[in-house]
């Protein structure tokens, strides 16, 4: 298959908020449920084991038209939730029969007392994670509350979860991390045979699709782009942070590229490579979960930095890593943690001579043409000034 | 005019007695490198002040700074000098405020400067937000930060899981990296003495927020409230003075209601109830007084009030507990009100409309705060159906001059007062 072929059918699952795909996996056998989440990081290896589909809800984007959901929200709080919403109200997400709401910010710790509200009979959870790394502390405390996730789920699957279901599903979302880390260091090696549009739409595909339907694509995919040849520009390489929640319309994630940028790491939808290293798969599967978040987990702003020298660490080594020449700080409008954790990122990055830029966008912006040229001339600067 | 006189005389002596507190306090944080007294940064929802007084030490409190240099106008121009320094005009208010205040010299209401904190005590209770925040000062200050978890009321209970985790983390790292930072032992006698205080002074102080039942209230439960918290909010819990505030306060009020008498207002008696209200929201500090006066002026009384209720939902039965120290602190941050889910708010809300025999509940939604603002839109219409009662819904900032449209503020009030009036006189509502 042809990256064109895969990127087609990635393209259709994205603009498809009816999720359709997810429909049709459920009305396959009786008895199926959906557990939607939202971003950043909920143990989707626990809704696997319970039998049950993780579906990634991340915003209606630039095609919903949001009528409902602003009667919802003020205008100073960012876009995600609000259309978020009128998926809901619209009936898009319908078939839902659980939601997750992972603690990121106080938006989306509030959404899950609205969606309690407007959706009594859906099974909802603040998923909280400990900010305390220590195994005896913050770990026992996290074991915990995967425990009481798990009975969550197991009754509303009508079933129990095995700890050989949940070892399985470790493995499967394994494969799956190992697969979404070869596409990523596909893009970094050489970003032209992967650009960042088609690895965006490759991800957003695995926030839809069964993991093992989701690695499968990721294994067609990084098959494709050895039999063919894409013309390399002379882009700069850049790293975008900041976005790892409300989501950029795709022809923001576009435009950087056609403005000089290669975009060679970013942070969206973190989900799929959370969890830096596997996952043991014998054990206690619940507290190998717990470990990997405690002790290998990627960096957000919505995580809690135990000392100064550790903020900004993990963007820093993934500039190392991926030879970036700079970063680009694009955050949602009025996103609390994005933007409380900016200057501080930026003074980071400052500190080690890398060069970086800052502007934010909502879900649904439309004009690029600013964003373009404030890329663009970044571009121009890196090449002059490396 | 004997009794008038009389009230005068006590009031005046509850509100000298903050005035020396606060004043004393704050002499307190401005000469440390005089006393040698080490200095705990910390925020009010879910703060141990408690705690932190078993070390000796001293609690400073970075909104009251805010909300102080809010009241006396100069907010807006270390608001400008942060975002000039480039923090996001999107964000918490409290957050600038506090970091163009540090810009400008850190000088504190006596003209005197802060100290640097010894310890950030980040007590994160029920809002994001605070842990950015410190991370911000710890990049400033450079010194030692200790973080404690509050987990969030999400199922809208406090779990055992929950409490433990706070508990271990008091034991395993609040207290040593105080016992640390202050050179000082714990002893959790000190700190059951401390709290059997806390616990007198929350008796009373629930008295007062109650006394607004009464059809004429005695106290303005919002602008007046945020006077009546101040003491338990900040670092004065657990002390003897709060004590005897809540003790002198409650006395007054006890004369108020004898003698028949409204909420006090800056200036003077209320000399009519006709409208009785619910608040969610903190209030607008830099108009403060402008804001109280569109309510007294039109009778406007509001009777209960959930901004009352961010440090601690005292009227909801909790007490701090000198049996059970570390459970009970635990159960104190757990329980604050920000961390409680909007199915709890709501059913406060409407609790408060329904107990308090409110006309209405009005939501001021605060711009920098998503804590308290995201889903109050919906809460309203909640609140709206379950109560029969109207609401109302306006915008303003916490300490940020430039979001607050007073015009706009009172236009909103005046056509609220009459719907309720409207209401009144629909026969449905007879
Ligand atoms: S975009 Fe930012 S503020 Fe909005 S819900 Fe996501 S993390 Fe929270
Ligand atoms: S966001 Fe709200 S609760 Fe948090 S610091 Fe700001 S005002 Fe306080």
């Amino acid at each position: 298959m042809a990256t064109a072929d895969i990127i087609h059918r990635c393209e259709e699952l994205y603009e498809d908020l009816d999720f359709t795909a997810v429909r049709n996996w459920k009305d396959a056998e009786p008895g199926r449920k959906v557990i939607g989440y939202m971003p950043v990081y909920v143990p989707r290896e626990l809704i696997h084991a319970a039998g049950m589909l993780p579906l990634g809800v991340l915003g209606g984007g630039d095609q919903l038209e949001v009528i409902h959901g602003d009667a919802y929200y003020q205008s100073y709080i960012c876009r995600i939730p609000r259309s978020t919403v009128e998926l809901a109200i619209t009936k898009r997400l319908d078939f839902v029969d659980g939601m997750l709401f992972p603690s990121i910010c106080d938006v989306i710790r509030n959404l899950s007392g609205m969606w309690k509200l407007m959706n009594p009979d859906v099974y909802v959870r603040y998923f909280d994670v400990p900010q305390n790394y220590s195994d005896e502390i913050g770990g026992e405390y996290y074991r915990n509350e995967l425990e009481e996730l798990k009975s969550g789920l197991e009754n509303l699957a009508g079933t129990t979860i095995s700890d050989d279901a949940l070892r399985a599903s470790i493995d499967v979302y394994n494969q799956n991390r190992d697969l979404v880390n070869d596409v990523y260091r596909l893009r970094a090696e050489t970003p032209w045979k992967a650009p960042s549009a088609e690895v965006y739409l490759l991800m957003r595909a695995g926030m839809v699709l069964t993991v093992e339907e989701h690695s499968a694509m990721l294994r067609d995919y990084l098959d494709a782009t050895l039999q063919e040849d894409r013309p390399q520009r002379d882009n700069c390489r850049v790293v975008v942070n900041g976005s790892f929640c409300e989501q950029p319309p795709l022809n923001l994630i576009k435009s950087i590229e056609m403005a000089g940028c290669y975009i060679v790491d970013d942070d969206y939808m973190l989900v799929t490579r959370w969890l830096q290293e596997p996952v043991p798969t014998d054990g206690d599967p619940l507290l190998n979960l717990a470990r990997a978040f405690l002790h290998h987990s990627a960096d957000t702003a919505a995580r809690y930095c135990s000392c100064d020298a550790e903020v900004g660490q993990f963007l820093l080594d993934s500039v190392t890593r991926t030879g970036a020449e700079g970063v680009i700080f694009a955050a949602p409008s009025f996103c609390d943690p994005a933007l409380l954790e900016r200057p501080m990122l930026v003074d980071r990055m400052a500190e080690h001579d890398i060069p970086s830029i800052s502007f934010k966008y909502a879900e649904n912006s439309g004009q690029m043409q600013p964003i373009r040229e404030q890329a663009g001339t970044f571009a121009d600067s890196i090449k002059l000034w490396s | 005019m004997a009794a008038n006189t009389q009230t005068q005389a006590i009031k005046e002596s509850s509100m000298l007695k903050q005035k020396e507190m606060i004043a004393a306090n704050y002499d307190a944080l401005t000469s440390t490198a005089e006393s040698g007294r080490k200095v705990a940064s910390t925020f009010v929802p879910g703060n141990l002040n408690e705690l932190i007084m078993c070390f000796d030490m001293l609690n400073n409190l970075p909104e009251i700074n805010a909300i102080n240099n809010g009241m006396r106008k100069k907010s807006g121009a270390m608001i400008m000098d942060a975002e000039k320094r480039g923090h996001s005009e999107d964000v918490c208010t409290y957050v600038k405020a506090d970091l163009g205040m540090m810009s400008k010299g850190n000088v504190a209401p006596n003209g005197k400067p802060m100290p640097a904190p010894d310890l950030l005590m980040l007590s994160y209770t029920g809002c994001f937000t605070f842990m950015k925040w410190f991370e911000l000062l710890r990049h400033e200050y450079g010194c030692e930060t200790v973080m404690l978890q509050v987990p969030y009321e999400g199922d809208g209970q406090i779990t055992r899981n929950m409490r433990d985790y706070v508990v271990k983390q008091l034991k395993d790292v609040v207290i040593p990296a105080f016992e640390r930072v202050s050179g000082v032992k714990f002893d959790i006698d000190r700190l059951r003495e401390y709290l059997k205080q806390s616990a007198a002074a929350e008796d009373d102080l629930v008295w007062v927020l109650e006394s607004a039942k009464h059809v004429r209230s005695p106290i303005d439960a919002y602008f007046g409230g945020v006077y009546y918290i101040g003491p338990i909010f900040t670092a004065f819990r657990g002390t003897q003075d709060a004590v005897d505030y809540y003790r002198i306060l409650r006395g007054e009020i006890e004369q108020r209601i004898a003698a028949g008498q409204g909420p006090i207002t800056p200036e003077g008696d209320m000399p009519e109830e006709k409208f009785r209200l619910v608040v969610e929201g903190p209030p607008n500090w830099t108009s403060f007084r402008d804001f109280w006066k569109m309510f007294y002026e039109e009778g406007a009384v509001v009777v209960a009030s959930t901004y009352t209720k961010v440090g601690g939902v005292y009227d909801q039965g909790f007490r701090h507990d000198p049996e059970h120290p570390l459970e009970s602190l635990a159960d104190y941050c757990l329980g604050c009100y920000t961390n409680r889910n909007l199915p709890q708010r709501v059913d406060l809300l409407s609790q408060y409309v329904d107990e308090y025999k409110a006309d209405g509940v009005l939501i001021n939604s605060i711009k920098s705060c998503n804590s308290f603002s995201a889903g109050q839109l919906l809460m309203m219409r909640e609140i709206e159906n379950r109560s029969g009662k109207p609401a109302a819904f306006i915008e303003t900032d916490l300490v940020d001059p430039r979001y607050f449209s007073a015009a706009n503020v009172k236009n909103r009030l005046e056509s609220y007062f009459q719907m309720i009036e409207q209401r009144r006189k629909s026969p449905a509502a007879a």
